[in-house]
């Protein structure tokens, strides 16, 4: 349960290599959560780059994803990133898109 | 935390209308491993038929009041299995190892996934099994053609059961065959008749999967079957005949993947298109991992990944077949390349498919 709102929380998300331990157990020697957050918020940062927005760790449970004009969401987990990335775009992140994945190619 | 592998599985048998789903699923009851299962039925035009077929397992059985189970009512699901769970809690019905649900023929079987893998408290108890869907040879490819409903059960299957194949042409039985390998290229096809019916497996159907010990294996060469070769034979060639827009393909990567771009990717894909990538199941090699790891996802729902104990062979590269409506193997294959490269700059944008 979360402290904070007392919502129930569900299992952590699946993209997390923590909350499967048996799964990730010979990678897990050589990182820890707090790491794997870092390398994430740096990658989706890459990519949210295209839609003018920015992404941080807050206090290692929760992400705040924030437009260039200050508007900004909490989010839990990658999978609310990208709704929440939409609404405040109000467009569609798409990783089909040709644009960004030539983005993503020159490094812009 | 509870490990997903020792929660009490969730198997759903579904099948278009009047495809034998009834008649397969009490077969598979009669085996003996299967003594311990609940069955939730959804009644849907099949009043009372259904229910007397089943009814040695009355003990457990609970009928599902509404119609579809479909997301508007999927609180009846919930409701469902949280009460199952706590009058065997409470010793009002025997212990269960296994719950098997049977859907109706026009319910989308996702739902009944998402509320298994997403309800607060059924996630602590419960966990998807094997999706069996029964296809009727002799009516089979019309359903497949006219119907979304009846293309969606065959394309999320874990495992397909023919019926009804002494009553068709062989000429149509190897058409279906042809249209549910293009639909569903990592699903075994079974044929109900010529086992016999009492000779199905129940373990092979039902029971194994990838997060039984018994069943890793099995899974990884029934999704990769042919293909093992580092060709996409089967895969390349039903998608080239596919008249439908559903299609299977498998991509192979022979550089390690990093699990977090990979996460950020398949996230924004399921985000964006969970409405078109039907199902995702592939056996990666991830950087700094060095037993394989197993991914599975049906639309939006996404289990937890597992693992194998060691690699099966040598091949040592990354496979994921995918399932999608519409969407190209080569966009899929550029877009994770490309997010794959983030993570690894001193790869090129290509991770490298072994089939081109």
């Amino acid at each position: 349960m979360c402290s904070l709102c007392g919502v129930l929380g569900g299992r952590g998300h699946w993209t997390e290599s923590t909350s499967t331990p048996e799964a990730f157990a010979s990678r897990l020697d050589a990182t820890n959560r707090r790491r794997e957050r870092q390398t994430r918020t740096a990658i989706a940062n890459r990519i949210l780059k295209h839609y003018g927005l920015t992404l941080k760790d807050w206090g290692g449970s929760s992400y705040i994803l924030s437009t260039k004009t200050g508007r900004t969401v909490i989010v839990d987990n990658l999978s609310e990133i990208w709704i929440a990335a939409e609404a405040l775009t109000q467009g569609e992140c798409d990783p089909l898109d040709e644009g960004l994945l030539a983005d993503l190619g020159t490094g812009r | 935390m509870t490990q997903y592998e020792t929660l009490i599985p969730i198997n759903v048998i579904t099948g278009f209308l009047g495809s034998g789903k009834t008649t397969v699923l009490s077969k598979l009851l009669r085996a003996p491993d299967m003594g311990e299962t609940a069955v939730l039925i959804n009644e849907f035009g099949e009043v009372g038929l259904d229910h007397q077929l089943i009814e040695h397992a009355e003990e457990s059985t609970l009928l599902l009041e509404n119609g579809c189970l479909c997301c508007a009512i999927r609180d009846d699901l919930k409701t469902s299995l949280r009460n199952l769970f706590s009058r065997c809690a409470r010793g009002e019905i025997p212990q269960f190892r296994r719950v098997v649900i049977e859907t109706s023929g026009l319910a989308d079987p996702v739902p009944i996934a998402y509320t298994i893998m997403a309800e607060p408290v059924l996630q602590y108890h419960f966990r998807l099994g094997n999706i069996v869907t029964v296809v009727d040879a002799v009516n089979g490819m019309e359903s497949l053609a006219r119907y979304p409903e009846s293309e969606k059960q065959a394309a999320i299957a874990d495992r397909i059961v023919l019926s009804k194949t002494d009553l068709c042409e062989p000429g149509d039985e190897a058409a279906l065959r042809a249209k549910l390998a293009e639909i569903n290229g990592a699903a075994p096809i079974i044929d109900a008749v010529r086992t016999g019916l009492s000779g199905l497996d129940a373990d092979t159907l039902l029971a194994h999967d990838i997060y039984t010990p018994e069943g890793k294996r099995a899974a990884i060469d029934a999704w990769l079957g042919e293909h093992d070769g580092g060709h996409d034979g089967g895969y390349e060639d039903a998608h080239a005949a596919h008249t439908s827009d559903v299609s299977s393909f498998c991509l192979w990567f022979d550089d390690a993947l990093d699990w977090t771009a990979f996460g950020i990717w398949m996230t924004m894909l399921l985000n964006r298109h969970g409405d078109r990538v039907l199902r995702i199941k592939g056996m990666l090699n991830v950087e700094g991992v060095a037993d394989p790891v197993l991914i599975n996802g049906v639309q939006h729902v996404v289990h937890p990944p597992t693992h194998m104990t060691g690699w099966p062979d040598a091949d040592r590269r990354s496979r994921i077949v995918f399932i999608t409506r519409g969407i190209s193997r080569e966009r899929i294959e550029a877009s994770l390349a490309a997010f794959n490269a983030l993570a690894n700059p001193a790869q090129s944008g290509r991770a490298g498919v072994a089939a081109e």
